[in-house]
């Protein structure tokens, strides 16, 4: 990749056959509800995007990714139970106009937290601000003191620990282990109804192609090189004069943004937002759609999380018992023997097929899947 | 907070919680053994030591069944052979993963915390297959049920006092072997420099071996003690693998004497808050300083000297 462009011809044509796929393969082929399903699993491609530049290609892996998807899908839901819970809508209550679950708390005011949320303005910015400032504070306090690899795995991990225990034991105040249900209305268009679906799924589809595109951005900036760099042999970068710490922070923080859309669009269509998607197991599923569809390839966290989500669903509606065994063993054998995932086996086998087929006499395209990510995350 | 409690009262509140306390800090002191000698030595993050406690769990649980149907007559004395058997059957899966899985993985340790929770997922679907979804408990023995009465507002239960005990001397053990003994000196030099180590003749394949295959065992012992204050279902092991990363985390990852004060320290913490708030916020609250801590001061409360 000597030139600056954001995509060479082979990313170009998967980014445009990833659009077709999902703007008109999959609503043409699907019914309502697989289509809604396939909304719910992009929403976490948003997150398996956000950490393939930061752990695939910054080498900071965060197990706590869940935590900005809890608070996106959190300032969004706050946003529709507000509107949900019209002093109309809750006459029954003995406190009329506060979300239902407050009022079975005993509380009767609106909390200070809540009152912004009645403006959609606030609500956005704070999806986006609120995962990303607590992403920056997390980062500074971490990378500044040149804390990484496992260290940060694990402290991560614990904030997803904690957050999810502080949300399921302040029930008055966030729902608790219920979440947030009975979303209705987005500005008093119903977000219920298939035709909202549908045009709910080609947003969250237009935001993801978006958030593709800053993601190409990234890479091939000079940013994705220094990352890179870092990543293979920290040192050297820190002694050619780069802050390495603001640049793990900037990565840290981009994919705390992504999961917060992530976050967002997934209370908007799936209708609620609950704890059971903040926590550490969902965070550790993140990491694994990511490592399914390959740690360095943007499209293939896409392809990751869908396929993953795909068998999750079709294996545990018919073989329940052994979807916990098919999906640890998907675990080992994605790390064990194809540690670029997908897009590891796409690069290595396929690809270069269709090269040879297409034209034998042009040079072989670079891939850029062929450098050394066997070990991936830099050494501590 | 404290205005509705006499002096005297407050002594035996904070005695009594203290004493849950000191339950607590066995538990985490002996799942933080093994995994302070996985993650701290070896580097391995393995997420499915919770898992290869709750085998432990059940070996003790299948063995007191064994006990109470075939041989009534020893079942007071039951509980020794069982922590010996959950300390083997833990041991040899333990190294059995080891060779299958993990040293593959030692140039990439954030893979093994992949891997290992893909080993995690399987190992529970495992138990929830054989053993039934629903928590199993152990019949104590007779000696072990009842309480000392200390004064007449503070009451120590007795299986609580055999668990400390026990704790004690596991850890006295554990650091024996791994400062005293010859092995413990090849463990420690495997880590410290695996090339040098190799050069000089110790077959650090092995010694990488034994050493999970220990930690995995002391995890069964964990256990197998686990078992006589709680019960035990397939996702037990899930609900202590987050905190016993942090106490190794927040004692300094290679230091035996970190782990102990960090866990002491963790779980005095939490039992004395919850005494005071909801068991949530408390765990909230320990859990916040202890992160909050580490912000400060990553390498952890008692950090080795070593160049980078």
């Amino acid at each position: 990749m000597t030139d600056n462009r954001f995509f060479n011809r082979s990313e170009l044509i998967g980014i445009l056959v990833l659009a077709v796929f999902l703007v008109v393969v999959l609503p043409l082929t699907l019914d309502v509800f697989r289509l809604n399903l396939v909304a719910k699993y992009l929403t976490y491609a948003f997150v398996a995007l956000g950490l393939v530049i930061c752990w695939g290609y910054g080498g900071i892996l965060s197990l706590g990714q869940g935590v900005f998807f809890g608070l996106g899908g959190y300032c969004m839901a706050m946003f529709l139970k507000l509107e949900a819970s019209s002093v109309e809508n809750t006459k029954i209550q003995s406190t009329p106009g506060i979300p239902d679950f407050m009022d079975w708390n005993q509380i009767t005011s609106l909390p200070l937290l809540w009152q912004p949320f009645h403006s959609l303005t606030f609500t956005i910015l704070a999806i986006i601000l609120v995962p990303g400032i607590f992403a920056l504070i997390i980062g500074t306090a971490m990378f500044k003191r040149r804390v990484g690899g496992t260290y940060f795995a694990i402290i991560t991990q614990a904030v997803a620990a904690i957050l999810t225990i502080l949300i399921v034991g302040q029930q008055g105040y966030t729902g608790g282990i219920n979440g947030m249900t009975d979303l209705r209305t987005l500005k008093g268009w119903d977000i219920r109804p298939d035709h909202a679906k549908i045009v709910l799924y080609f947003f969250e589809v237009g935001l993801l192609l978006a958030c593709i595109m800053i993601a190409q951005f990234v890479r091939h900036s000079k940013l994705g090189r220094i990352l890179v760099a870092m990543r293979e042999k920290e040192d050297r970068v820190r002694f050619s004069g780069y802050s390495v710490a603001n640049f793990k922070i900037f990565a840290f923080c981009i994919a705390a943004v992504f999961a917060a859309i992530g976050g967002a669009m997934f209370a908007l269509n799936v209708g609620f937002m609950s704890p059971s998607f903040v926590g550490i197991v969902p965070s550790i599923e993140m990491v694994i759609y990511t490592a399914v569809g390959g740690r360095l390839s943007i499209l293939g966290a896409v392809y990751g999380t869908l396929l993953v989500n795909f068998a999750k669903t079709s294996l545990s509606e018919s073989f329940p018992e052994l979807w916990l065994f098919g999906l640890g063993g998907l675990f080992i054998t994605v790390v064990l023997a194809f540690p670029n995932g997908l897009a590891g086996i796409w690069g290595d086998y396929v690809q270069p097929r269709i090269d040879r087929l297409i034209s034998s006499r042009k040079p072989k395209p670079e891939g850029w899947t062929d450098n050394s990510v066997a070990d991936g995350a830099p050494a501590e | 907070m404290f205005g509705d409690y006499s002096l005297g009262d407050l002594g035996s509140i904070f005695v009594m919680q203290g004493f849950a306390g000191l339950i607590l800090f066995s538990v985490y002191v002996l799942m933080a053994l093994g995994l302070a000698i996985i993650f701290g030595q070896m580097g391995v993050i393995n997420m499915a030591h919770g898992e290869f406690m709750i085998l432990g769990a059940y070996v003790t649980w299948m063995t007191s069944n064994f006990f109470q149907t075939y041989l009534p007559s020893l079942f007071s004395g039951y509980f020794f052979l069982a922590m010996i058997l959950a300390f083997v059957a833990s041991g040899a899966l333990g190294m059995l993963v080891e060779w299958v899985l993990i040293r593959h993985l030692y140039k990439r340790p954030l893979d093994t915390l992949l891997a290992t929770w893909g080993l995690s997922l399987m190992l529970q679907q495992a138990y929830r297959s054989v053993f039934g979804a629903r928590e199993v408990g152990v019949e104590l023995p007779q000696w072990m049920l009842g309480s000392l009465h200390v004064s007449d507002s503070i009451e120590v239960p007795i299986n609580g006092v055999f668990v400390m005990c026990l704790t004690v001397l596991i850890t006295v053990c554990v650091a024996y072997v791994m400062y005293k003994s010859r092995w413990g000196r090849q463990v420690r030099a495997v880590v410290q420099n695996r090339i040098m180590a190799g050069a000089v003749g110790i077959n650090t394949e092995k010694v990488d071996r034994y050493t999970f295959g220990l930690g995995c065992g002391i995890a069964g012992v964990a256990g197998s003690a686990f078992t006589m204050i709680g019960s035990t279902g397939p996702t037990s092991g899930q609900l202590y693998i987050v905190d016993t990363f942090l106490v190794v985390v927040f004692g300094g990852a290679a230091s035996l004497l970190g782990t102990i004060a960090s866990a002491f320290s963790i779980s005095q913490t939490q039992s004395t808050l919850e005494f005071f708030m909801s068991g949530s916020m408390a765990k909230v609250l320990t859990l916040l300083a202890v992160v909050g801590i580490l912000m400060l001061r990553p390498q952890g409360l008692f950090a080795l000297k070593v160049r980078k």
